[in-house]
Order: structure tokens, then C-alpha cells, then sequence
């Protein structure tokens, strides 16, 4: 048993050595597995700032994962045939640079959580999950028919984007710009916890009766909370798009919903760190069952069904004697 | 478990078959190849097809140093890029192949051939790779993407269709069907449907047909859609001809429709009852070693393998030009009888027009006719190669 | 369009609705009395047709397919119940939605291993199949009426069931309040071990009903999973009128929007594009009725918070 805090450097440490030895030893493809655990990490970090801290169980986070992706899809692919976007009323360039499209996936997918989340948190408990599992699914067939961007096939994107200064084509500068995002998410994602807004969030997650009496808006707060989460989520769709050079719907489908879900339990709900040790373990399960076993989501499932019947707090839980006040 | 002892026993068989290379006759670089397909999820069993269907023309062709690594993309494009990064980067195969969908293959192709790999597709021919887009290291060995579906235009203009009602699923494979369709069909058209992509019900839709007056349908329904589609219908009593391509009427999944398809007429570059010898010693050696009959997607994997030893007898891989030259020339005995190239390394081939008929219990093809000789994709003619 | 097909479609309609609410009302039954989110329904629809399919072509008889996938689908919703979903009870939703996706993962899987990747055959039987001559002259499928009235029937059933028999006042009792039917004396596990798999026969009937015109293969409980949730949300949670309901307003929705939508968008566009644009926007319809519904009634039309 040891301290939460020690957990997490030693969480940190992992992501720099691993990398580091993968790139010692000249195998490129761990590095990009590492890149996918650091990025869908991103992606959790998102859904555990309303799943965890907010109780607000969304099922529909692949939205906002593909509206990013997207975001970058379409963008990228604009620059990369040099037509515009839209030419009245005003002139929109599509654009291949990294820094411009992290910013819009952020702002596009906290417009699309600020519309989704105004609707769904009118509901709550399970209306509420199932109100935004039903959202993401209007994304995904919308997606697959809309033919403008590929519809079913997706689109391509032959070269990653660029950011000054990177080789974004090399696995292990990628990887660093991946990580460098993660760590000031996550520094972020942890002083608005510990803010006002943060606490005031987890108050009303405790009692909202209570929350309600002192005289806090709790719908807005939950809204705020609901936004950032999704804009977070977002940013990772576009990173997930730059890695695979590729998007397509199947990032809007509600198995993408779910696998970031199992990121957080498997971790820890609203552990900081839970996420990435839940990316961590499901990457490696992938790839280990997925080579034993043509039946590996068997094993997958008997490993989740355990881990929410028996061990709750997930891993970072199980593993440091901190109890939280809000481990569940 | 299967996937990973074959690839064991294909690592041990290598390392033996490379031993015993070294020390008998001239030196031969192995060559390695890729398979990424569907073996998990939704149509898995269509993997299993491209997988058995390939593996067994490496099994008959014994020690000659093709080994192959086997992964499943669980119809998921992401996990499919990844994967073929990791063959490229990890694995460091000369030849990728084995992907089922057209999506899938769009996201692979484009990469791995740039990182200056063959790619040899035993299924997807999507249009975008067939024109403009061909690339020196990329080769179909099934059809381009629209082939079968102009062949059924060109055979329900053939069989008299006046006043046809066509549909298929709102994606972009859909669209190519019924545009396939209409450039080789002349009559009229009754209706024109797009429908939901994984849709299993199609009441609303027939009941459109019914009141269309149509004298004919043409449908592209892949897969499950198709199953149900097929059993509804018959449900349905209205009697009309159907035709389509051959991937709703195929081994794998007409003994799921039963009755329902009897009668059918389908277009198919290949057919178990073709005949010629590599066929008949394919159809057999298929039966004995999994048995059950094999499907039109395993006839393609066993020709894409195939096709890859001939080229392996003559060059060495990392002879590009030389290895290029070989795969082109394609001399090998393909189970469709005469097989070759177009320039942009698509197949020109006779497409078969099929119907299902009933053997004992088991529900198949035979062939009734030819709907199109030495057929040629529309899109060959934007390829640069020559 | 002529009023006739119109009258079909509307048929047609009714039997998309009718096949949901047998899916829907297990949920929202299970929902109401032991308050759990059931992900795996849609496992226990493919376990149904699955078995249905299995007996159908070991007897050939479809009669006995139906009784033996009612059965089965029930034996497996109690062990299930007993192994897995009585730990989840006292538990927060997160949890019994994620326990419930992995029974998901771990059932298509198994049932792949078991079945294997081929879809299977179930046929209507002989003296259903063909159609029927309704009134107008309108010609109809004999299978899809009966399974209009084999949902009616059922739907009238659970509503006797729940006003008129002392295990429907348990149910009902239990719905408002647990610790006092406790004290009543009634074991109440054993009811909500009997509820469990009293909603796991009716996914189990609808898998095997709609796989008879449909593909049985694996995988195929989920998208009726989804649109079932779409379900009693709009009827709101609990309530089997409102199940009942939804499922219409729902299956009407689906059927007439992806016919008249390209018809009607067609009058603005041309053919084509109207056809594409339509069969988008009309794959997103129910989607939107959701949001239309819940705008005005958070807790669906018939729900209480």
C-alpha cells in the first residue's frame, strides 16, 4: 500500500521510461501503443471530470471523441486538396496545423456538449444515461449517411499535421507532443477540483439538496462541468484522428462510449490518475488476450465484471490506502 | 487460440523451412507477409473464409519460405491502421493483405503502400484506389468495387427488366452499387432506396415495391441485411425476379436464408461448379481440410495466395521492380480460369451470372450464363500505370 | 403515395412497435421493481433466437422453438440474476451499467465460440407464411399480424398480471417501497429473481419471433438494445403503459419517417439527393422525438421521478 501521490509519479515514470526503452531498442510500435494509452487517457481524463467528480454518468462520450476527430478530419482534409471550407459569408481555410485544429476541436465539441448537455441534464439518473447514449448514436448515423465527409469510410489523412518545431511523423516526438497535452490537462483537471467550482461540483454530487439550499446553481454547474468535459474529450478525438491519420464513425459508436467508460473503472472513478492506468491496462489486454485468443473480449469482460463486483476504486484504489470521500 | 498457434507453427515452420534453404539449394530471402482481417465481431465469419482460403494455398505449397502472421482488426478501421503499423514497424512484413471492407482498406492502403510495402487486396476494390489513386505496389486480386453490380445492371437489362426497383444501404458502398447498376442497366427505374445502414427490418420497403409496379428488384444488401431482407420478401408474396451481386447469395451465408434464395440469380467472377482443374482440386482440398464448401471470399484469398507464391518462385521481394513485374504477370492457376491485370493492376475477368439452387440439403450456385466477358473497371483509365 | 400502401406502412409500423415493447417492457419491468439498468437485455433477445434456431432445425417444429426459447432465455435471466445482477441492487447506476456491458462482451463472444460466425436459420413456419387478404384488399404478411397480435396479447397480459394478481401487487408493492413488502413477509428475492426472468422470457420471445424474418447471428440484440432504451425513456421508466406507448410512437416514427421523408424532400430536391438526405435524416428521427419528448416531460410521458 502506498500513498496515492507516490502512485502517480511512479504512473508518470512509466510513461517516460517505456517510451524511452521502446526507443533504445528501436521498436516503434510500442512507442505508438504508448501514444494511443496517452491519448485515450486524454479521452478519460474528459469523462472522468463529469463521471467522477460530477456523478454525471454519461454514456454519449464518443460524441465528443468523434466530433474532434472530425474536427480534424475535415479540417486536414480541406488543406490537404486545397479547397476551401466555406466561402460565404465569410472565407473558412481548412487548415494542417496542429496548434489551430486542437483549437477547434476544443471549442466545436463544447458547443456540441453545451447543446447536448443543456437538453440531457434536464434529466437525471438513468434518463440521463441513456439520454446521451441515444445522442451519440444520432451522431453515428448521421456520420455513416452524411456522404460529404465519406460517410462509412471514413476519411484519410495521408500525413499527420504539423506543429512548429516537431517531426510530427516520428513516433516518439508524437508522442512527446501527446504527452506534454496530457500532463497540462491533467495539472488543470486538478486545480479545478480542488477550486471552488470543483468542490462545489463534488458538493452536489454528495447532497444535492443540500447544494440546492446554500443557494448554488446546480444546473449550471453541472453544465460547466459537462462542457469542459466534452471539450477535453474532443481535443483527444483530434489527437486519436492525428494518430491514426484516419477518422471515421466508428469513433462515434457507442462501444467507444463504453471503452471509456471501462478506462475509468478499471483505473479508479475520480482518481486523477485512473484513467491512464485504466488506457494503460485495456491497451495491454488488447494486445496480449487479442494474440492468445480470437475470444479475448471473454476475458475482457470476466476482468470488468470483477473489478465493479469486487474492487471497487478500480486500481489506483486498490493500490494506495488513500481513501477519497468521493470513491464512488 | 487458433490464431496463435498458426502463427507459432508458421514461425517454427519458417525457421525450419529457412534451415533447410540454407543448406540445400540457392538462397532465398524469406518473405513475409501480413494478413489483417475480420475474426472477431460482426462478420467474422467472412475473416474466417479470407483466412482458411489463404492459409490452405500456403499449406499446399509447402517449404518455400512464406510465413505469415495473422491479426484480427475486429471490423474496426483505427484498430486496422494500427495493426498494419505494427506488421510494417514491428513484424517488418514485405506484403500486407486480408482485409474484408472497403473503409478498413481505404485507411490501410494508402499508408503502408507509401511505406513502400505490397499490398494485395483479396476483397475490397474501393473506387478511389481503382483511378487517379493507383499505386505501383498495390494489387486487386478480387474486383473492383463496382465490377459485380455493373454486371447485374447488364444482366437484368439482359433478362428484360423494364422497370426496375433498386436498393442498397445509405454508405458510401451503397451508393457504388446502385450507380454500378444503373450504368450497365437500360430500362426504367420503378424505385430507388437507400436504406439504414444494419437494418433488419424491411417491411416499409417492400411494401414500397409492392406499390411500385416494378418488374423486377436489384438488391445490395451485404451480410445479416441481406438475410433478412431474402426471408421477408418471401414472406411477403409478391413474386418478382430478384438479382444481385453475389455477396448476399454467398456459401457462408445461404444456408442462414434457406428457401427464401432459391432461384435467385446472382453475378459472380467465381462459382464452385467453374470448370477447370484448379478449381475442382480447390473446392475438394477446401472441403477436406475445414469442411465445409468454400466461399467466393475464400476462392479470392486462396488466388491472392497463390499469386503471391508465383511471384515468390521468380523474384526476390526486396527486388521491388522485379518482384512488381512477377506479381503483375500473374501466372498462376487461378480457380476463375483466365486471370490477368488491367493497368491500374485491377482485375479484367469473366463475371458469371449464378442461381441458387438446393444439393441434398445444402443450399448453392450454379452457373446459368455469362453476363459480362473480360470485363474492365471504368476507373482504369484515370490510373497513370500502364 | 395511395392510401392503401399508406395503411400498410402504418401496419407495418405497429409490428416494428409491437416487437420493441416486448423488449421494452422487460427493461422498464425490471427497472421498476428492482431499480437496475440491464445492458444485457439484448443478449438475452440473442439467446432466444439463438435457441430458437438451434431447436427449430433439431424438431422442426416452430411452436416448440418459441416454447423453448421462453424457457431458456428464462433459465438464463435467473442464473444470471442469481450469479451476477442481485450483487448490483444496492449498487449506483455506473456500476450496473459497466457489470452489464462486460455480461455483453462476455455473451456475444461465448455465443460466437459456441454457434460459431455464421448466421444461423430460423424460418416462419409453413401455415404463417404467405399473406393474408385484410379489409380494402390490402395484402399483408401473415407472420407480421401475427406478431401484432401475439404483442397485444402480451401487453394485455403483464397489464393483468400486475393489476389483478397477488404477485402483481408484490411487484407493485415492491416498486414503491421495499423495506415494507420485506416486512410483509414475502421473500423478496425470490420475486425479483422471478421478475428478472420473467423480462428475460419476453426479450427471449422477441429474438425468437423477429429471427424468424430476420438474420440470427451475434451481436444482433444491440441495436434493438438501443432503440428499446429510446423506448421507455420517451414512456418514461417503470411504467409499461408508457412502454406500450413509446414503443408505437416509436416504431410508427421510424417506419413512416424513412418512407415519407425522401417522398416528401423529393418535392424540394432532386430525386437522388432527396433520397440520400432523407434515409440521413430519418435514420436520426427517433433520436429527435427522444428530444422532443423529454424537452417537455423530463421523466418521459409517463414517468415519475
Amino acid at each position: 500500500m502506498i500513498r496515492e501521490r507516490y502512485l502517480n509519479l511512479i504512473i508518470l515514470a512509466g510513461l517516460v521510461i517505456v517510451p524511452a526503452y521502446a526507443l533504445m531498442v528501436d521498436e516503434p510500435f510500442t512507442i505508438t501503443l504508448a501514444t494511443k494509452v496517452v491519448i485515450l487517457a486524454l479521452a478519460g481524463v474528459g469523462l472522468n471530470l463529469a463521471l467522477g467528480q460530477g456523478g454525471l454518468v454519461s454514456f454519449g462520450h464518443a460524441a465528443y471523441f468523434g466530433i474532434g476527430g472530425y474536427t480534424m478530419g475535415i479540417l486536414a482534409s480541406h488543406a490537404q486538396n486545397y479547397t476551401p471550407l466555406m466561402t460565404s459569408p465569410f472565407l473558412i481555410e481548412g487548415t494542417n496545423s496542429m496548434p489551430v485544429i486542437w483549437l477547434v476541436a476544443v471549442v466545436v465539441s463544447a458547443l456540441l456538449a453545451l447543446l447536448i448537455g443543456a437538453l440531457s441534464l434536464r434529466t437525471s439518473g438513468v434518463y440521463f444515461i441513456m439520454v446521451t447514449l441515444a445522442f451519440g448514436q444520432m451522431l453515428y448515423y448521421f456520420a455513416i449517411s452524411w456522404p460529404a465527409y465519406g460517410g462509412e469510410d471514413g476519411l484519410s489523412i495521408y500525413v499527420r499535421n504539423q506543429f512548429p518545431g516537431v517531426n510530427t511523423l516520428v513516433p516518439i516526438q508524437f508522442y512527446g507532443l501527446c504527452f506534454a497535452i496530457l500532463l497540462i490537462v491533467l495539472f488543470l483537471v486538478d486545480r479545478l477540483n480542488k477550486s471552488p467550482f470543483g468542490l462545489a461540483l463534488d458538493g452536489a454530487h454528495q447532497n444535492e439538496e443540500r447544494a440546492l439550499t446554500v443557494g448554488i446553481n446546480v444546473y449550471r454547474l453541472r453544465l460547466v462541468a459537462f462542457v469542459i468535459s466534452g471539450a477535453i474529450t474532443g481535443l483527444a478525438g483530434a489527437l486519436f484522428a492525428d494518430l491514426n491519420r484516419f477518422v471515421s464513425p466508428v469513433m462515434f459508436d457507442w462501444h467507444t462510449s463504453g471503452q471509456i467508460m471501462i478506462f475509468i473503472i478499471l483505473g479508479g472513478v475520480a482518481r486523477l490518475f485512473g484513467p491512464i492506468v485504466g488506457a494503460a491496462l485495456y491497451i495491454l489486454l488488447e494486445h496480449f488476450l487479442g494474440g492468445l485468443s480470437e475470444y479475448w473480449f471473454i476475458y475482457l469482460g470476466a476482468i470488468l465484471l470483477f473489478v465493479v463486483l469486487f474492487a471497487k476504486g478500480g486500481i489506483v484504489g486498490g493500490l494506495s490506502k488513500k481513501e477519497m470521500s468521493h470513491g464512488g | 487460440m487458433k490464431n496463435g498457434m498458426a502463427r507459432k507453427a508458421f514461425r517454427a515452420l519458417c525457421a525450419g523451412t529457412a534451415l533447410a534453404l540454407a543448406l540445400s539449394a540457392p538462397a532465398m530471402a524469406d518473405v513475409k507477409v501480413g494478413l489483417i482481417t475480420t475474426l472477431t465481431g460482426g462478420g467474422a465469419g467472412i475473416g474466417a473464409d479470407i483466412r482458411d482460403g489463404f492459409m490452405l494455398a500456403i499449406d499446399q505449397a509447402g517449404d518455400v519460405g512464406v510465413e505469415v502472421v495473422i491479426e484480427d482488426d475486429q471490423r474496426k478501421p483505427d484498430i486496422a491502421v494500427q495493426l498494419s503499423d505494427k506488421l510494417i514497424q514491428s513484424e517488418k512484413v514485405d506484403i500486407l493483405t486480408g482485409i474484408i471492407w472497403s473503409n478498413l482498406a481505404l485507411a490501410v492502403i494508402p499508408s503502408a503502400t507509401a511505406q513502400g510495402k505490397f499490398y494485395l487486396s483479396p476483397n475490397a476494390g474501393p473506387t478511389q484506389l481503382a483511378g487517379r489513386r493507383c499505386h505501383p505496389n498495390y494489387f486487386n486480386v478480387a474486383w473492383q468495387n463496382d465490377n459485380l453490380h455493373e454486371a447485374a445492371g447488364a444482366h437484368a437489362t439482359a433478362s428484360g427488366f423494364k422497370n426496375a426497383f433498386i436498393l442498397a444501404p445509405n454508405y458510401p458502398a451503397g451508393q457504388d452499387a446502385l450507380k454500378g447498376f444503373k450504368r450497365m442497366y437500360e430500362g426504367e427505374l420503378a424505385g430507388e432506396l437507400y436504406t439504414k445502414l444494419g437494418q433488419t427490418d424491411y417491411a416499409a420497403e417492400i411494401a414500397q415495391i409492392r406499390a411500385s409496379g416494378a418488374d423486377g428488384i436489384y438488391f445490395f444488401l451485404p451480410g445479416g441485411m441481406g438475410i433478412s431482407f431474402l426471408k421477408q420478401f418471401a414472406g411477403s408474396g409478391i413474386d418478382l425476379p430478384i438479382v444481385g451481386p453475389a455477396f448476399s447469395f454467398d456459401q457462408g451465408i445461404l444456408q442462414a436464408v434457406g428457401e427464401a434464395a432459391l432461384g435467385v440469380q446472382n453475378t459472380s467472377q467465381w462459382s464452385k461448379d467453374i470448370d477447370n482443374a484448379a478449381n475442382a482440386a480447390f473446392v475438394e482440398s477446401f472441403q477436406a481440410a475445414y469442411g465445409r464448401l468454400p466461399s467466393l471470399y475464400a476462392s479470392q484469398s486462396f488466388d491472392t495466395a497463390n499469386l503471391i507464391l508465383s511471384a515468390v518462385a521468380k523474384a526476390d521481394v526486396n527486388d521491388q521492380d522485379a518482384f512488381r513485374a512477377a506479381l503483375k504477370a500473374a501466372e498462376f492457376a487461378s480457380v476463375r480460369g483466365d486471370f490477368k491485370f488491367g493497368n491500374n493492376q485491377h482485375p479484367i475477368q469473366d463475371i458469371y451470372v449464378r442461381e441458387v439452387i438446393q444439393e441434398g440439403d445444402v443450399f448453392t450456385n450454379k452457373i446459368i450464363g455469362t453476363a459480362m466477358t473480360d470485363h474492365q473497371d471504368v476507373y482504369a483509365a484515370d490510373c497513370a500505370l500502364n | 403515395m395511395s392510401v392503401i400502401l399508406l395503411i400498410e406502412q402504418i401496419l407495418n409500423g405497429l409490428q416494428f412497435g409491437v416487437m420493441l415493447f416486448l423488449m421494452a417492457a422487460g427493461l422498464t419491468l425490471i427497472f421498476g421493481v428492482m431499480g437496475l439498468i440491464n445492458l444485457a437485455h439484448g443478449s438475452l433477445y440473442m439467446v432466444g433466437a439463438f435457441v430458437a434456431a438451434a431447436v427449430a432445425a433439431w424438431s422442426g417444429s416452430f411452436l416448440l422453438a418459441l416454447a423453448a426459447s421462453l424457457v431458456a432465455a428464462a433459465m438464463f435471466g435467473a442464473l444470471i440474476e442469481l450469479t451476477v445482477i442481485r450483487r448490483l441492487y444496492a449498487r449506483d447506476h455506473l456500476d450496473q451499467v459497466l457489470a452489464t456491458f462486460a455480461l455483453i462482451l462476455i455473451f456475444s463472444e461465448a455465443t460466437r465460440w459456441v454457434f460459431g460466425s455464421f448466421p444461423l436459420f430460423l424460418d416462419t413456419p409453413a401455415w404463417l407464411s404467405g399473406t393474408v387478404i385484410l379489409p380494402f384488399g390490402i395484402q399483408y404478411s401473415a407472420y407480421r399480424l401475427a406478431i401484432i397480435i401475439v404483442g397485444l396479447v402480451v401487453a394485455l397480459g403483464l397489464f393483468l398480471l400486475i393489476t389483478r394478481t397477488r404477485v402483481g401487487m408484490r411487484i407493485r408493492a415492491g416498486d414503491s417501497d421495499r423495506e415494507m413488502i420485506a416486512a410483509l413477509g414475502v421473500d423478496i428475492s425470490v420475486l425479483y429473481t422471478l421478475v428478472f426472468a420473467l423480462g428475460a422470457a419476453l426479450a427471449g420471445l422477441s429474438g425468437a419471433l423477429v429471427g424468424a424474418i430476420q438474420s440470427v447471428e451475434v451481436g444482433m440484440g444491440e441495436p434493438v438494445l438501443i432503440l428499446a432504451f429510446v423506448v421507455i425513456v420517451i414512456g418514461g421508466i417503470g411504467s409499461i403503459k408508457g412502454a406500450l406507448l413509446g414503443a408505437i410512437l416509436v416504431g410508427l416514427t421510424d417506419t413512416l419517417g424513412r418512407t415519407l421523408l425522401p417522398v416528401l424532400l423529393s418535392t424540394v430536391m432532386d430525386a437522388s439527393a432527396a433520397t440520400a438526405v432523407g434515409s440521413a435524416l430519418a435514420s436520426m428521427l427517433i433520436y429527435i422525438l427522444m428530444a422532443g419528448v423529454l424537452l417537455f416531460k423530463p421523466t418521459g410521458l409517463f414517468g415519475t421521478a
